[in-house]
């Protein structure tokens, strides 16, 4: 196998707690700390292991979105990605979009692989991998939580809500990832200074001439409805009388 | 008006009620007519069990020895082509569905919309982001097919006592054979389904092992209740990935959940927001889990819950 590509999304880090903004026009995005999707972090430290076991030469890591997102591939640089392609585009791009841009970017860099994040903790979407697989018209391996390549396929264990299926894809493939695929590695501080060197192309989304999906508009933000604090009780007897009160037991 | 097709989630012969459910979403639209796609080997009980479902029209059935295990590769294609005829195409938010219908929506050249929680009109709809600390309203665009996967932790299921008909039908989309199913690893269960059950009962990591997990079975066994686990649990070992709730696990509703040991990481509480009575069970008073319970009762779980469950079966 020669290349493996994998998305990074830039995305409010999974420690801040998202407001909505006051006027329902968004969330408060401002000053709050951005990071990796941990999901395509999930997917980037899948790709090196693969390569770091002879199975793959290159990893390609690529975001789109805004000129911030370097950032983040600068990061998966330092984690040792080998080069970056960033797709600048100051309107965030809908799901079906996004599945067109990394379209012409396979269709140019021809991985053997696309490995992604099965979703991105801002808009929850979990959409892309599969969209792209379909326009690409090869297989989809969603929610690994395994990933074993056999030459030209490679057998993928996916957490679904049965259990654990076990899928046998042809390579090339679309695999996103699932939580307990791998534990991602820490950056070191040397590998942070060698990433500045590496390479990192600039894209513009008119250069791949991508045609732009009609999106769905969002018209309106809300907090969600907020559970009333409940009452405490001081003892296992407390607790079976209340939960007879409201008729559970 | 609008006409809906929805497909069918089924396993071992039984509809998956995520189906009924859904059916429930697209009754909220105005004026709806609703067929369900049944893809299956040997439908059987499956196609009469769909028909049945309230509201629904007409039933299609496409009997492949392809469709033995259902796989997005092989469905989404014969989706697209049956979707054509349609103004809406439904599907679960389960794993399932979540895996199917962004592949279809691409096929057909739309973008898809995640998890409906509420609907507001033809092309209208709510649903959550940011692992459920904003609910968004998107609108869709009005000529081309709306692409959905339903939250069904929304929806009540529909009662069984309709009587669509079931046509039997040939799509003549060509068929990959890219992608393989190997197997599937089920832990067997005679308790509850998670994601369909009136109680569970869940542990954390505070449960400590496998064999600490022992007293929540034995709780859930005494309420009839299913068993769920929170994120540390299942990533420590004590218990399988199909037990996880929360924004990457399974979204639940029931009247009664039941947290033990389970601190509360917004993660997880967002996939019990809609459960009807949440009681929590920690030794820590501070646990974030106690903001949004009902009932809580802070001290030594390995105490409590044999206590609870000697006097819950008495």
């Amino acid at each position: 196998m020669d290349k493996i590509l994998v998305g990074l999304k830039r995305v409010v880090d999974y420690n801040v707690r998202v407001r909505v903004k006051s006027d329902g026009s968004g969330v408060e995005t401002d000053g709050v700390k951005m990071s990796i999707n941990p999901f395509d972090e999930i997917a980037l430290e899948e790709a090196l292991r693969i390569r770091e076991r002879g199975e793959a030469k290159e990893v390609i890591v690529v975001s789109i979105g805004k000129p911030e997102a370097q950032q983040q591939l600068r990061t998966g640089l330092a984690m040792g990605a080998d080069r970056a392609i960033i797709v600048t585009t100051e309107d965030l791009s809908d799901a079906l979009t996004v599945a067109r841009v990394f379209l012409a970017l396979v269709e140019r860099e021809k991985p053997d692989l696309v490995l992604l994040g099965k979703q991105a903790i801002d808009d929850d979407n979990n959409q892309v991998g599969q969209m792209l697989a379909g326009l690409w018209k090869r297989p989809q391996a969603s929610f690994a939580s395994s990933l074993t390549i056999n030459g030209p396929s490679a057998t993928v264990t996916r957490e679904v809500d049965a259990g654990l299926e076990t899928l046998e894809v042809d390579l090339p493939a679309v695999v996103t990832t699932d939580l307990r695929l791998n534990e991602p590695r820490y950056v070191k501080l040397p590998d942070i200074m060698k990433a500045k060197k590496k390479p990192l192309d600039e894209v513009s989304l008119q250069d791949l001439k991508i045609e732009a999906a009609i999106a769905i508009k969002a018209t309106a933000y809300a907090p969600p409805p907020v559970r009333q604090k409940g009452v405490m009780v001081d003892g296992v007897p407390a607790l079976i009388d209340a939960l007879k009160d409201k008729g559970l037991i | 008006m609008s006409k809906v097709l929805i497909v069918a989630e089924h396993a071992n012969g039984k509809l998956n009620p995520s189906t009924a459910k859904t059916v429930a979403c697209a009754r909220q639209l105005p004026d709806a007519e609703i067929h369900v796609a049944v893809f299956a080997d040997d439908a059987g009980a499956i196609a009469t069990d769909a028909a049945a479902l309230s509201g629904v029209a007409k039933v299609l059935l496409i009997e492949n020895p392809v469709h033995a295990n259902l796989m997005a590769a092989t469905i989404a294609p014969q989706l697209a082509e049956l979707g054509g005829n349609y103004s809406h195409l439904f599907g679960p938010s389960t794993t399932f569905g979540k895996d199917l219908m962004p592949r279809t929506a691409a096929l057909l050249g739309v973008n898809q919309i995640s998890d409906i929680m509420d609907v507001r009109g033809s092309h209208s709809f709510l649903r959550p982001i940011y692992a459920g600390n904003a609910i968004v309203t998107v609108e869709a665009d009005s000529k081309t097919i709306v692409v959905a996967t339903v939250r069904t932790a929304s929806y009540k299921a529909v009662s069984g006592d309709g009587d669509g008909v079931i046509e039997t039908v040939s799509p003549s989309a060509e068929l990959p054979s890219h992608t393989r199913f190997v197997e599937l690893q089920s832990g067997k269960s005679d308790r509850p389904d998670l994601q369909t059950a009136s109680k569970v009962v869940s542990g954390g990591r505070a449960m400590g092992s496998s064999e600490g997990f022992e007293i929540i079975y034995k709780l859930a066994d005494a309420l009839g209740a299913a068993v769920g686990a929170s994120r540390a649990a299942v990533d420590a070992g004590y218990v399988p990935n199909e037990m996880q709730v929360g924004q990457t696990g399974k979204i639940i509703a029931p009247d009664l959940y039941i947290a033990i040991g389970i601190s509360g990481a917004i993660q997880h509480l967002t996939g019990i927001k809609d459960a009807g009575t949440i009681v929590a069970i920690n030794k820590d008073a501070e646990a974030p889990i106690f903001e949004v319970a009902d009932i809580g009762l802070v001290g030594d779980l390995f105490q409590i819950v044999p206590e609870l469950e000697a006097a819950i079966s008495k």
